[in-house]
């Protein structure tokens, strides 16, 4: 019998509605699957056995009823744990929201649902977000399915773990300066990140308002495109969604075609910094895509270069106000109510105790960007950055349909290696972040393995905004490719648990 | 741009609700000197006669009706309060602005 | 603390010249909050009209409400300002346990309305113009109740509880440029000023504006300034002085205190400081050890507000009258002075004495009924005019009954009460408590010959020529009606009877 954790999601639904496997069966395998790996993975940090199988029977009462079926009824799906989900905890990671049961379901949770998705559970993540190993997580970092310890990338690390390790087919991420991407890239999966405003961030626990977006995780980019027709779309509640149809991202992953595509290669994605193997197999792809039938154009964008100090103003000015709300008056922890502390005391003492060093770093930065005095040269100079990244896109657009390059410079790091270096853990989303200041859509998918470690690397496709089915076209054209030279899928490479 | 001290981060915390502790102070004084000396970089462009970009997507009037949604139940709204009494949220003494 | 030894009023006059600021806060009558669905309600269950939004749970976003905007710029517009062609919310950073995002979503450097104007008028007519620097939309706060305190004051309170029904119902603030050259009169105008603007915000029926219920508070800033100085003083503020009296007093008390402040020599610190109704004075607020930084910045979960210009001018077209250009309008109409205006304005009595009107009464009668009368009962029962029960209409209908001679004076007070009682419409009234003047010549005729024949005495005086003697005949038919004549026609009849000349 097929092990049915390591079909696609596509192809488990097929079944699932064929009547070949119920959708009971489907969840207890990943349930199982789960079971005997997690110890060593952790991608999860909640799981929801009894939700799940109710939601798998459910979906298999209406195939048995003659209902139509979605795209995705009764496939599993490992949820980041920043999603909310009524009556199922959501602690984004963090001590100060442990054991917070929300009372409402975030859009995307809500459109799961209403999709027949199985939600298997909550998956690890850096705490709020902030962080490129998941090692920020309060509640112990996750392995590269990989190789163990190193780390799965972040901040979406279990989710893309979750997918390495054949827990689940299907995740969702969320990526404000590439936490859905670089995972992605580092665990030789799919992932991402929509045009900004394409995927509602209502019920998504933010961190940087303006460059937060949802998106779909998958070990191939059919199923991503699957996923990400389920997921997108307008949503009254969320007033920077795009009120527009959302393109068909699944007609484009069947379609997949570069003949005289133009692709873009920007030189500042390169130099210093980026590992030879990673470079190797980027330069590989870009082969391959003319091999395909692309027109490669050489191309600069001079101010990416100032992308990472933009970013590490604006996310973490944003976040300084966005988790201000962690006051310990209304929900979460509460710490230093003993009668002798007034709230205002018992909100520093409980922030104190509740965020992690990652969180409080960033909280403060941001406090010192906004603050008088410093706004204009700080927060202030960071937005006309962004505009410059934005006009250089632009520019680039005008002369390409997409652009490539790695997502990330380095391979999965050894866990811990960079744990109390800030800086040095920033530059794993050089990048990937350039795409969030400019509110882009992006893509990454493995390319290979880098010769000098056996770990995996990741191709990155930019689009324009709006333009998300061109990441779907360009990725199942690479992915068809690849795999017909490799003779099979990357992960089938990953060792054995 | 000057140097980060030890009392500014002090400043922030308090700015930010964080009561560090006395080594924290020292450590993320040396951390956020060397990340301020690095983002100051984006400094170049503050006299260019470049518009800031708050937002990504170009959007404007987005608004809704003045039409009741149901809330959320009172019991649903206190689920996750750390103490409640009277249907209201419970906090320590609040230091007010009262005299 | 310390009580400072007040400058008397004049003597402070006499060597300082007030400059003021005013910061209104108006709560919007919308049916939903600035960024949630919930109802803004009065009288709810604590916490009973709260979602994610207004909470400020994690993940949850705000959406503009319209008719908040829409709302703003008619006031806006109301006020002479200029409207944004494009603006934002922007985020005020600070943090309050009954503020749930511990940031007020509020306007900064881009408000929807700027420069505009008031003009005010003073009780003795003297109008004077306040500029408006800005109006601009926010949200408020939800409430706190303080526990083991004395008198549920902060002070002394061992915890809160927190109800944040209110969190998130739109404010406007509408904020001032300096006020300058009132002098000795800057209480007044003060006073003057939230006055008008009360009336206005009522007039555009964006909010009821009921100071006694905190939909609309004021802050007074003060600053001094030597006679001939350039430069302004620094200045106090104090907050929620949340009456008309008591808007008056507080500028009154912070002139006195800061030339006291001054005049000894000492610094005038910028500072909050509270009201206390009982007294008239203010105290210090809390003492900060660090000056507030905000810390704004654009809001990121909300775009911009750019209102189209053709829908702006469809507000200007939905513009109300302006209250002092129709109190000016209806003392001209009404042919009144300004004092007796005064007092139909202190009454309430406008509203009612124009729907009166307009329901077919002669003004004078209108004004007599709700001024006379009414007011009285009013009075009595402490409450306002509009809440008595009855209507302009049927005030207009007694007044019509008058008019044809159905009803007398007297009895139009009795169809009057009859209404108030609840008795029902004036006809009602009158036809249950038989009302009617009684006009039958022939009935009235038997009556005067009557009172004639039954008064031989007085009868032979008025023949003699001492006409004023009527007047017993008079009462006696008028007794014998049992009021329902009329009494100038009883007059008439009888001097004709008895074939004197009137
Ligand atoms: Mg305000
Ligand atoms: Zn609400």
């Amino acid at each position: 019998m097929t092990d049915l954790t390591r079909l696609s999601a596509a192809a488990l639904a097929e079944k699932i509605a064929a009547g070949e496997v119920t959708a009971v069966e489907a969840t207890e395998a990943h349930l199982a699957r789960i079971e005997a790996v997690d110890e060593k993975v952790h991608a999860f940090l909640h799981l929801d056995r009894e939700g799940a199988l109710a939601k798998a029977r459910e979906v298999d009462a209406k195939r048995e009823a003659g209902e139509r079926l979605g795209p995705l009824a009764g496939v599993p799906l490992a949820l980041k744990d920043i999603f909310t989900t009524e009556g199922i905890p959501t602690t984004v990671g963090s001590k100060i929201l442990e054991g917070w049961v929300p009372p409402y379901d975030a859009t995307v949770t809500r459109k799961l649902k209403e999709a027949d998705v199985v939600v298997l559970g909550k998956t690890n993540m850096d705490e709020f977000a902030m962080g490129s190993s998941t090692e920020n997580s309060a509640f112990g970092p996750t392995g590269n399915p990989w190789d163990l310890t190193r780390i799965p990338g972040g901040s979406g690390g279990g989710s893309s773990a979750a997918l390495a390790a054949f827990e689940a087919p299907l995740a969702l991420g969320t990526d404000t300066g590439g936490s859905i991407r670089q995972p992605a890239a580092v665990t030789g999966t799919v992932g991402v990140k929509p045009t900004y405003g394409g995927v509602s961030r209502y019920g998504m626990v933010a961190f940087s308002s303006s460059l937060d977006q949802g998106g779909p995780c998958a070990r191939t980019v059919l199923d991503a495109a699957l996923l990400h027709s389920v997921i997108a779309g307008h949503d009254e509640r969320d007033s920077t969604s795009i009120d527009a149809p959302v393109p068909d991202v699944v007609a484009a992953a069947r379609n997949g075609e570069v003949r005289g595509l133009r692709v873009g290669v920007v030189q500042e994605f390169s130099g210093e910094g980026y590992q030879a193997g990673v470079m190797q197999r980027f330069g590989e792809s870009v082969e391959l895509l003319r091999e395909l039938g692309a027109e490669v154009v050489e191309l600069s964008c001079p101010s990416f270069t100032k992308a990472l100090a933009a970013y590490y103003l604006i996310a973490p000015s944003e976040c300084s106000s966005n988790l201000a709300r962690f006051d310990a008056m209304r929900y979460g922890l509460r710490v230093g109510d003993d009668g002798t502390h007034s709230a205002e005391e018992v909100t520093a003492l409980t922030r104190e105790a509740g965020f992690g060093d990652e969180v409080k770093r960033r909280v403060m930065l941001g406090t010192y960007a906004l603050s008088s005095g410093y706004y204009d040269a700080y927060y202030g100079s960071a937005q006309k950055v962004r505009t410059l990244i934005t006009r250089d896109f632009e520019r680039a657009f005008a002369q390409v349909d997409v652009i490539v390059s790695p997502t990330t410079p380095t391979t999965a790091f050894p866990l811990g290696e960079r744990a109390d270096d800030p800086m040095a853990m920033y530059l794993a989303d050089v990048c990937t972040l350039p795409v969030n200041l400019a509110g882009n859509a992006a893509m990454s998918l493995p390319c290979g393995l880098a010769p000098e470690d056996g770990l995996p690397v990741g191709l990155q496709i930019i689009a324009p905004a709006m333009a998300d089915d061109r990441l779907y076209r360009v990725g199942a054209a690479v992915e068809a490719a690849f795999e017909a030279r490799w003779g099979h899928q990357l992960l089938d490479e990953a060792p054995s648990l | 741009m000057p140097g980060i001290t030890r009392e500014e981060v002090a400043h922030l915390a308090r700015l930010a609700r964080l009561e560090l502790k006395d080594e924290e102070l020292e450590h993320f004084a040396g951390q956020l000197d060397d990340i301020i000396g690095a983002v100051a970089a984006v400094s170049d462009v503050a006299d260019e006669d470049v518009p800031p970009t708050s937002h990504p997507l170009p959007l404007t009037n987005v608004m809704r009706e003045d039409v009741v949604r149901p809330s959320l139940t009172p019991q649903q709204a206190l689920s996750g309060a750390p103490a409640h009494e009277q249907q209201r949220f419970m906090v320590p003494q609040i230091l007010g602005e009262e005299s | 603390m310390t009580v400072t030894e007040l400058v008397s009023y004049e003597d402070a006059l006499a060597s300082y010249e007030p400059v003021m600021g005013l910061e209104v806060h108006v709560e919007l009558g919308t049916a939903t909050k600035m960024f949630c669905g919930c109802s803004t309600g009065l009288g709810a269950d604590a916490n009973s009209q709260t979602c994610p939004t207004c909470l400020g749970l994690p993940g949850a976003l705000p959406v503009v409400n319209a008719e908040g905007v829409r709302s703003a710029v008619r006031i806006g517009l109301a006020l002479h300002c200029e409207i944004a062609e494009w603006c934002r919310f922007a985020r005020k950073n600070y943090f309050y346990p009954d503020m749930p995002k511990n940031f007020q979503t509020s306007q900064y450097d881009e408000p929807i309305a700027f420069d505009g104007y008031l003009d005010v008028q003073l009780e003795d007519g003297e109008v004077f113009r306040v500029e408006i620097e800005r109006a601009h939309m926010e949200e408020d706060t939800g409430k706190s109740t303080h526990i083991g305190g004395a008198t549920g004051r902060i002070h002394g309170a061992s915890h809160s509880l927190l109800d944040y029904n209110r969190a998130g119902i739109p404010l406007i603030e509408i904020v001032t440029k300096p006020i300058v050259g009132a002098g000795e009169r800057a209480p007044e105008v003060a006073k003057a000023y939230v006055a008008e603007l009360r009336e206005l915000i009522k007039a555009l029926g964006v909010s009821e504006a009921r100071m006694e219920m905190g939909q609309m508070r004021c802050d007074v800033n003060l600053s001094l300034r030597q006679h001939g100085a350039e430069k302004f003083g620094t200045r106090s503020e104090t907050k929620n002085v949340n009456s008309l009296r008591s808007v008056e007093r507080a500028a009154r008390f912070e002139i006195q205190r800061h030339a006291a402040v001054l005049d000894a020599g000492g610094t005038i610190i910028q500072e909050t400081r509270h009201f206390h109704e009982d007294d008239g004075s203010t105290t210090s607020g809390r003492v900060k050890e660090e000056a507030e930084d905000y810390r704004y910045f654009p809001e990121p979960d909300l775009v911009p507000v750019a209102p189209p210009r053709e829908w702006v001018e469809e507000l200007r077209g939905t513009l109300p009258e302006l209250p002092r250009e129709r109190r000016n309008r209806l003392r001209e109409e009404w042919g009144i002075s300004e004092h007796e205006m005064e007092s139909v304005l202190n009454a309430g009595a406008v509203d009612p004495i124009v729907a009166t009107a307009e329901a077919g009464a002669p003004s004078d009668q209108a004004r007599k009924w709700w001024m006379g009368e009414l007011a009285r009962r009013a009075n009595e029962d402490g409450v306002a005019l509009e809440a008595l029960p009855i209507t302009p209409e049927q005030v207009a209908r007694v007044c019509a009954l008058v008019a044809e001679g159905s009803l007398n004076d007297k009895l139009a007070r009795q169809a009057i009460e009859g209404v108030l009682a609840g008795e029902g419409a004036p006809d009602e009234v009158v036809e249950k408590r038989g009302l009617k003047v009684v006009s039958d010549e022939g009935a009235l005729g038997t009556a005067v010959d009557e009172a004639i024949a039954g008064n031989p005495d007085v009868a032979e005086k008025i023949k003699g020529g001492k006409v004023a003697a009527a007047g017993a005949l008079v009462g006696a038919v008028m007794k014998a009606t049992r009021g329902q004549a009329d009494a100038a026609r009883v007059r008439e009849l009888i001097l004709e009877k008895l074939g004197v000349e009137g």
